[in-house]
């Protein structure tokens, strides 16, 4: 797993991803988001060659851009998808702790994350926080409806929580 | 009874377009009951068009009747199936048994309207929403060579919006 960390400019992906190439690595599954106007990327690396071999690779590129590197030899499978069956949204005046506070409640609730992000909005003197959660819902969609009533209850003044489930069809 | 082998992307027979049913005989019959066996075979497969299993003319099978609580037709045989009217649009999460291991969201009519014929000939006139018309508008894409991925969005912005207003809206009320 190669992760990326960087300050944003354009024309990242193509240069790494040209001398990984020519360095005849082949790629997997990739996320790359900007984050506070910062470049962040983790990529599937498959490659003979080994961890130093890699970043020896990659030093001239990631020097050019000044992108710290960092590389962790993982194990990775195709058709390791999960099913997500549910979609959690949350929003409210940003508040330290509330993330801990929502994940560890729907985690106990038999939340599996898989995909989570989110994002800071609004305006400076009251930024808002919205998250967007997808998960496999382990113990079924009741506890975790019943864990978002428990935190709206509680919190409902400072945030808002939505449960929907993601219903798949297969053609 | 026969299950059919499907064609799997990267098959570029899949980008095909397939040709109008002209004959509604015993052969036909025979290539809608494969089919059919074909669909059931997949885990939750809700349907299917006959370009997937390599056969290029427009013959659909849509059944989500496994689906609870909604509004459907049971299991509905199309030929030559066509939409007359779109109505509304709705972002959902889909997968295909030509795409197998992967699944994205696509935005489809929430409502059509549609005619098709029947095995034996007969025309017919629909009227479907959710589930079923998202099934329709998926398979006669098939018809016409198209896969779920060619029409992706994002997966992780916007996701359910729609739904979620709708709820939150009620309960205001
Ligand atoms: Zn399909």
């Amino acid at each position: 797993m190669l992760t990326l960390v960087g300050q944003d400019q354009s024309g990242i992906v193509a240069q790494v991803t040209q001398a990984l190439y020519q360095g005849g690595c082949n790629l997997g599954e990739a996320s790359m988001v900007r984050l506070g106007g910062n470049f962040t990327m983790m990529l599937m690396v498959n490659s003979n060659v080994d961890e130093s071999g890699l970043a020896a690779m990659l030093s001239p590129v990631a020097d050019k851009l000044q992108l710290h590197v960092h590389l962790d030899a993982i194990e990775g499978r195709l058709h390791q998808h999960p099913k997500t069956d549910v979609c959690i949204n949350v929003y409210g005046a940003d508040r330290s702790g509330m993330v801990a506070e929502i994940t560890a409640r729907l985690a106990a609730a038999g939340l599996n994350i898989v995909d989570l992000s989110s994002d800071v909005g609004g305006v400076d003197q009251k930024p808002i926080y919205i998250m967007q959660i997808e998960g496999v819902a382990e113990k079924g969609m009741a506890p975790l409806q019943q864990a978002l009533d428990a935190l709206q209850q509680q919190y409902g003044h400072e945030f808002e929580v939505h449960l929907s489930p993601i219903d798949t069809l297969i053609m | 009874m026969t299950v059919l082998d499907l064609l799997i992307y990267p098959d570029a027979r899949l980008k095909n377009e397939s040709s109008p049913v002209t004959v509604f005989d015993e052969k036909l019959h025979q290539c809608v009951a494969e089919l059919e066996e074909t669909m059931r075979a997949g885990p939750g497969g809700v349907g299917i068009a006959a370009p997937q299993t390599g056969i290029f003319q427009r013959i659909v099978i849509v059944d989500v009747s496994i689906k609870p609580k909604i509004k459907h037709h049971g299991c509905l045989i199309l030929i030559n199936p066509e939409i007359l009217e779109w109505d509304g649009f709705e972002i959902g999460r889909e997968g295909c048994m030509s795409v197998p291991d992967y699944t994205g969201n696509v935005i489809r009519a929430r409502a059509i309207k549609l005619t098709a014929q029947d095995q034996y000939g007969a025309i017919h006139e629909y009227d479907m929403e959710g589930y079923e018309a998202r099934a329709v508008q998926h398979e006669i894409d098939h018809l016409d060579g198209l896969l779920f991925i060619d029409r992706l969005v994002s997966r992780r912005h916007d996701l359910f919006q729609r739904k979620v207003y709708k709820k939150s809206n009620k309960k205001t009320k």
